[in-house]
């Protein structure tokens, strides 16, 4: 089985540094519904993990989403921090002892206890205006047969499928009825997050 | 006997502090107690390290009860609490309670040497 270690190592610095690089729009999108501080805390937090990129891309797969993890938990700050942390640490306790990747179907399956790990993390279920609304259709997808470019477009629209929805958990939960009309941050984030792992497997 | 130990979480260093001053005022230095606020960037937020640091400050053989104020202090006081030992980890509790008034409650509590338990159901219940 091929070392799938080179191209996780690419594949954080390239998520990184779309997030970084999307900060002040993730930022301006919770300012509309949220405390404003998506992007900035996001963005601290990707920046600790590319800080210490080589320590974390020195260890075999599993452990390099550990620490991802780990980083995103100790420098995010706010919800996200924990919820992304929660997000990498899963898949990285899941991932398959050996060096390689997992099979399309073994990923789907831990891409699925990861959104239960997140549903306990935040209190939260699908249609709650959050992450999840964009990692649910993520998990259908992977569970069927379509491609890297389809999943991404999946993404994206599942993120802008937000956008109609009323928060009922988070910080825009506060804003009731006016959180109708704006995009879900953490939605964006995630979606975003997916979409550079979709080009790239695209790429590979 | 020891006395249970509160950690005060808010966004804002400023309420953290000021909380645990009322709470000072309440009992002194009766009780064991620590305060954290702001995210790792020092902006409003909270922060798993500095909360891991709070419940070790206040730490108590009979049990830690955590405070917060909005969603992520809670979500963050989770995460520190299950970075704990696991033989820490039981004797730490979150309490849903206003922060202010719950603090001064839990303080109180704690300060006539009620149980883990019994403080936390105490503030949530006012």
């Amino acid at each position: 089985m091929p070392d799938f270690s080179p191209q996780l190592r690419q594949l954080i610095t390239e998520v990184a540094s779309a997030v970084i690089e999307q900060s002040e729009h993730l930022t301006a999108l919770d300012q509309a519904i949220g405390d404003g501080d998506h992007g900035v805390n996001m963005k601290r937090g990707c920046e600790a993990v590319m800080a210490d990129l080589e320590n974390i891309a020195a260890k075999p797969p599993g452990e390099m989403l550990k620490a991802v993890g780990m980083a995103l938990v100790m420098k995010v700050g706010g919800a996200s921090g924990p919820l992304y942390g929660t997000a990498f640490i899963t898949l990285g306790k899941l991932w398959p002892a050996a060096e390689g990747a997992p099979e399309r179907a073994q990923f789907a399956e831990m891409f699925g206890s990861m959104i239960e790990a997140l549903k306990a993390r935040g209190k939260a279920d699908f249609g709650a205006k959050t992450l999840l609304d964009v990692l649910g259709p993520v998990h259908a997808a992977l569970q069927g047969d379509a491609l890297p470019a389809e999943i991404a477009k999946i993404a994206r629209q599942s993120a802008e499928a937000t956008i109609p929805l009323q928060a009922t958990r988070g910080r825009a939960s506060f804003l009731g009825e006016r959180s109708i009309g704006h995009m879900d941050p953490g939605a964006c984030s995630s979606a975003l997050i997916i979409e550079t792992v979709c080009r790239l497997m695209e790429e590979a | 006997m020891s006395k249970v130990g509160l950690v005060i979480v808010s966004h804002s260093r400023l309420v953290a502090e000021g909380t645990a001053d009322m709470v000072r005022q309440m009992v002194g230095e009766d009780i064991p107690l620590a305060w954290c606020g702001g995210d790792p960037g020092g902006g409003l937020g909270t922060s798993v390290e500095t909360i891991q640091q709070a419940i070790g400050d206040a730490w108590s053989e009979a049990g830690v009860v955590v405070m917060v104020d909005l969603g992520g202090a809670e979500t963050n006081s989770e995460m520190a609490i299950e970075l704990l030992d696991e033989a820490r980890q039981k004797q730490v509790v979150i309490c849903n309670a206003p922060l202010v008034e719950g603090s001064v409650i839990a303080a109180a509590e704690s300060s006539g040497g009620a149980s883990l338990e019994e403080v936390k159901s105490s503030a949530e219940e006012m």
